[in-house]
């Protein structure tokens, strides 16, 4: 028999706020456990929490990319369970009202249907210790904002899932609302998977699979779930309702709680927070603050800027690179130019890095190229000048000067009158020559020789033609 | 000299004229409270009062103010004061030493007050009696075999008894109203958001406020300033100026509107209460007020939505006591889920297992609907028939309890220790500010309470009436 594969997908993602999402505390990955926590964020008896605005703005922003309605109002909710890294035994969370309601993604070859997108509080994180020390729980975390994005079940197969995360992420980055680094947890997710023969419309019972640290950890726990279920089904076994957790390692997954024994979550409104009310004015100042999308960018470059499909393809691959190459556009008008120095100079410096850093920066890449155009520089000198920057961020100009490199017009005149009184052969030879264009090539390459190369060939070539048609007079 | 025979604003006077210094004042009460130890009102005297007295004197010296510059002041055991204990009168919270300063106490330690010691409760506010705590019951300051009412109920007693000036309570319910009505004493649960809530123990949290307790209407009307305002780590706390309340107080009650309520008169029908209320309402009359008939229909819904409101808050509320990082963590837990259901069950005492339950269940799915949403849709409708009737009233009149204070250990069935609250619930369930203020001796020569009520943030006008009474209404 043939199955259809039926996913939904739950996303979190930490947001990119200065401090968490109910106090002020860092919002920050990585500091010494228990420092970045407070009253509210470790839940003492007697604390109240405080929105923190930026946090709802990012999730209207993150609606906003994927064509959800905003809500006017909002309400968080409690939902209550007990486990030690939930520091009040209940996580601020929203479930009847949420910020975003709707939306779709689109994929190459279908659109996804969102359910909603909602703000919620992170919990603190567990590290099992050995035996004598036991269980050891760092609140930094909690409380750090996180948005969930909850789908549609309409994702049909584990290369679809991971193309929406893919784009997802994408987005979220490059709206400056999340970091989504998966192996800070920065971004997590949940998959929901059931099968059902091919054309039915009735949904089999679902599992809904935890513990997914990257995309192929995604991919993979997918393929084996929807393995499992239609064998399972073929021996004509019950597929059980239940959560499950994926071991990466192991490359299977296993029971964590089968649906009896899952949690009543007894959510109510939190009468410690205000309903949040969003206006349409603040919904569309918030979209004025949208940057283009990657596949807008990659128009813009190839039709506006004519970038080819391939470099704009490179560049609006990365937001880094993206705000790199427009900041240098805004100081030097010549698209192109810029994109193949990134492409040629800048990629090959930082492609090997982990963390890739381009050290030099726009305005000084802006003033190099531009010394190219006005002649003042050979490419060879621009090279030379762009590694001496990239490695001790020197100054431009100063270089420019030192190296040579800018061979200033009256030296160079000097230096052509110079080549000319000593050579009145070669100005005769010139002058009678068939092929003078051939002999005004002998004059550049003696200023080449002369200047080791760092005089620019074609005003060389126009200060040569101007001296020689001076002195004809 | 007898200090407890002064009012909080003559003891500010005093000190502020140096006829008594913080330092013999605060002596003068902790040895009050050690003299009337048997009434467990107090659950600990802080050992650094009278050092901060000291300090206060040195205050007063140098020429500086502060509104309650030396004053003594008891805070009830669920309102943080950073170093020192609070338990909540709870087992479970025996060795807990608050971390910050709610902002009340921070109001009042700017205002230069020496907080002396914090008083008994029933466990995590829930009771009406002062019988659930698990550091002792308290008695009533009048009547050593009564109840001193609750949950409030040490920090009655302590300003009743003469333990000192002033004292705060909380009231969900009517926690402050009640045990005030029974130790004949004034005492207000002001508009939901007036006073901030941080650092205040979370019973429930859409229905409490902290109140002040005091012997006079003027002492409670100058508290209540001080205690109130926005707070930048309270959303809920009103951003509404607050006025100057002693300056409300006109002492007249010409052409005020009382509102008297039919569905409140048929309640109280046979009850203590009764008779001197309908007299006192005449004497209003003759007085110059005009007496308005109005409706709360829902009236007696007030009891059973509170009763799956509260509940409900609370279970959340006490969640984060669970033996992880407070709360005493039982030893004969074995794994994570031993410490909770262990240790929750060691610490918490009857009545606040009894509340969880309720408010797990109400809270639970397939009854969420029929409870609580129910309950909060009751609210609501609630809500709409008092802003009619504060259309054409100014204040509204309630007794405070149905009769004086019940004799200890009487009321052992808890829906009959429900049922304490009936007149001051609705109070809780509107978010409306209500005073209680003593105004009749019942058959056993205890003082009965009167309830004002007015609009949210309207203070100002309760405090008019109650003053007008507590200095016209010929009764003790």
């Amino acid at each position: 028999m043939e199955y259809d594969i039926v996913i939904g997908l739950e996303v979190h993602a930490e947001l990119k706020t200065e401090s968490k999402v109910f106090c002020s505390c860092k919002n920050q990955f990585g500091a010494e456990p228990n420092t970045n926590c407070c009253p509210v964020c470790i839940g003492l008896p007697g604390a109240l929490p405080v929105l923190n605005k930026k946090a709802v703005e990012l999730v209207i922003k993150a609606g906003l990319t994927i064509d959800s309605q905003i809500n006017n109002i909002a309400v968080f909710e409690r939902k209550n369970y007990f486990y030690p890294d939930l520091s009040k035994a209940y996580q601020i969370s929203q479930l009847v009202k949420p910020i975003c309601v709707g939306g779709h993604l689109d994929l190459q070859n279908k659109s996804v249907k969102i359910n909603r997108i909602h703000l919620e509080e992170d919990a603190g994180k567990l590290t099992h210790q050995s035996e004598n020390i036991g269980t050891l729980i760092d609140y930094n975390r909690g409380g750090v904002p996180l948005m969930e994005l909850v789908t549609e079940p309409n994702i049909n197969s584990a290369d679809e899932a991971v193309e929406f995360l893919t784009k997802l992420r994408e987005r979220l980055i490059f709206a400056d609302i999340a970091e989504c680094k998966m192996e800070q947890g920065g971004m997590r997710c949940d998959v929901n998977i059931s099968i059902k023969p091919k054309g039915s419309n009735i949904l089999g019972n679902r599992t809904e699979m935890k513990n997914l640290n990257s995309f192929k950890s995604v991919h993979r726990a997918i393929e084996y779930e929807v393995k499992r279920q239609i064998e399972a089904k073929e021996q004509g076994k019950e597929i059980i309702q239940e959560t499950r957790k994926w071991d990466d390692e192991a490359g299977i997954s296993y029971t964590m709680r089968k649906k009896e024994t899952s949690q009543d979550y007894r959510y109510f409104p939190d009468p410690d927070l205000l309903a949040i009310e969003i206006s349409d004015e603040e919904v569309e100042a918030i979209r004025k603050t949208l940057p283009l999308l990657p596949e807008q960018l990659k128009e813009k470059y190839v039709n506006e800027y004519k970038l080819t499909e391939y470099d704009a393809n490179i560049i609006t691959k990365d937001k880094y690179l993206i705000s790199y190459f427009e900041e240098v556009c805004a100081h030097y008008n010549n698209p192109k130019t810029v994109a193949n120095w990134i492409l040629t100079e800048i990629l090959s410096k930082i492609k090997d890095e982990d963390e890739p850093i381009i050290k030099i920066s726009p305005l000084k890449l802006a003033e190099i190229l531009s010394l190219i155009e006005n002649g003042k520089i050979t490419r060879t000198i621009a090279k030379e000048i762009f590694t001496k920057v990239w490695e001790n961020d020197s100054d431009v100009d100063k270089l420019a000067k030192e190296l040579g490199g800018e061979i200033n017009e009256d030296y160079l005149c000097n230096l052509i009158d110079k080549i000319i009184t000593s050579n009145p052969k070669a100005v005769a030879d010139y002058r009678t020559s068939d092929t003078p264009e051939k002999q005004l090539k002998w004059f550049v390459g003696q200023i080449m020789k002369e200047t080791k190369g760092k005089a620019n060939a074609k005003l060389a070539e126009e200060k040569i033609l101007e001296i020689l048609n001076k002195t004809q007079g | 000299m007898e200090f407890e025979k002064f009012t909080l604003l003559e003891i500010v006077n005093m000190l502020k004229n140096k006829t008594v210094s913080s330092e013999q004042l605060t002596k003068y009460f902790i040895s009050k409270i050690e003299e009337k130890k048997s009434l467990n009102a107090v659950l600990e005297v802080f050992d650094d009062a009278i050092n901060l007295a000291k300090e206060a004197d040195k205050k007063i010296q140098a020429g500086e103010n502060g509104k309650l510059l030396g004053v003594p002041v008891i805070i009830k055991d669920n309102i943080l004061y950073k170093g020192k204990k609070c338990t909540c009168s709870s087992k479970f919270l025996k060795d807990y030493i608050a971390q910050y300063n709610s902002t009340v106490v921070e109001k009042i330690l700017q205002e230069g007050g020496v907080i002396i010691g914090r008083a008994n409760m029933d466990e995590f506010a829930m009771g009406g009696s002062t019988e659930n705590s698990a550091y002792g019951i308290t008695h009533n300051a009048l009547d050593f075999d009564r109840v001193p009412g609750g949950s409030s109920g040490g920090s009655a007693v302590a300003v009743a008894g003469g333990l000192c000036p002033v004292s705060l309570g909380t009231d969900t319910g009517g926690s402050v109203r009640q045990p005030c009505s029974y130790n004949g004493i004034v005492g207000i649960k002001p508009t939901y958001g007036r006073i901030s809530r941080y650092g205040v123990v979370a019973f429930a949290s859409s229905l409490e406020q902290v109140g002040p307790m005091t012997k006079t209407v003027k002492d409670n009307a100058y508290m209540l300033q001080i205690l109130s305002g926005k707070s930048i780590n309270d959303e809920t706390s009103a951003d509404i100026p607050v006025e100057d309340y002693l300056s409300q107080i006109k002492g007249q009650i010409n052409g005020l509107n009382i509102g008297v309520c039919k569905e409140v008169m048929q309640m109280m029908s046979g009850l203590e209460v009764e008779k001197i209320f309908l007299q006192v309402l005449e004497w209003l009359k003759s007085n110059g007020a005009n007496l308005i008939d109005v409706s709360l229909p829902n009236f007696d819904l007030c009891l059973p939505c509170y009763y799956i409101i509260a509940p409900a808050e609370a279970t959340s509320n006490l969640g984060r006591f669970d033996g992880i990082k407070y709360s005493t963590r039982s030893d004969k837990a074995e794994n994570v889920d031993q410490i909770y259901t262990k240790s929750r069950s060691e610490g918490f005492g009857k009545e606040v297992k009894r509340r969880i339950m309720l408010g797990n269940f109400v809270l639970s799915s397939g009854y969420f609907d029929a409870y609580y949403n129910k309950a909060k849709k009751i609210q609501i409708k609630l809500k709409e028939q008092a802003k009619d009737i504060f259309k054409k009233c100014d204040v509204l009149l309630f007794p405070t309890t149905a009769s004086e204070a019940f004799k200890l250990g009487s009321k052992t069935d808890p829906v009959s220790m429900y049922k304490e609250d009936m007149f001051t619930i609705t109070a809780n369930i509107l978010g409306i500010p209500s005073l209680t203020l003593p105004f009749a001796k019942g058959k056993s020569n205890l003082p009965l309470g009167l309830q004002i009520m007015a609009n949210n943030f309207e203070e100002g006008k309760i405090y008019n009436l109650a003053d007008y009474i507590e200095n016209n209404w010929r009764w003790k």
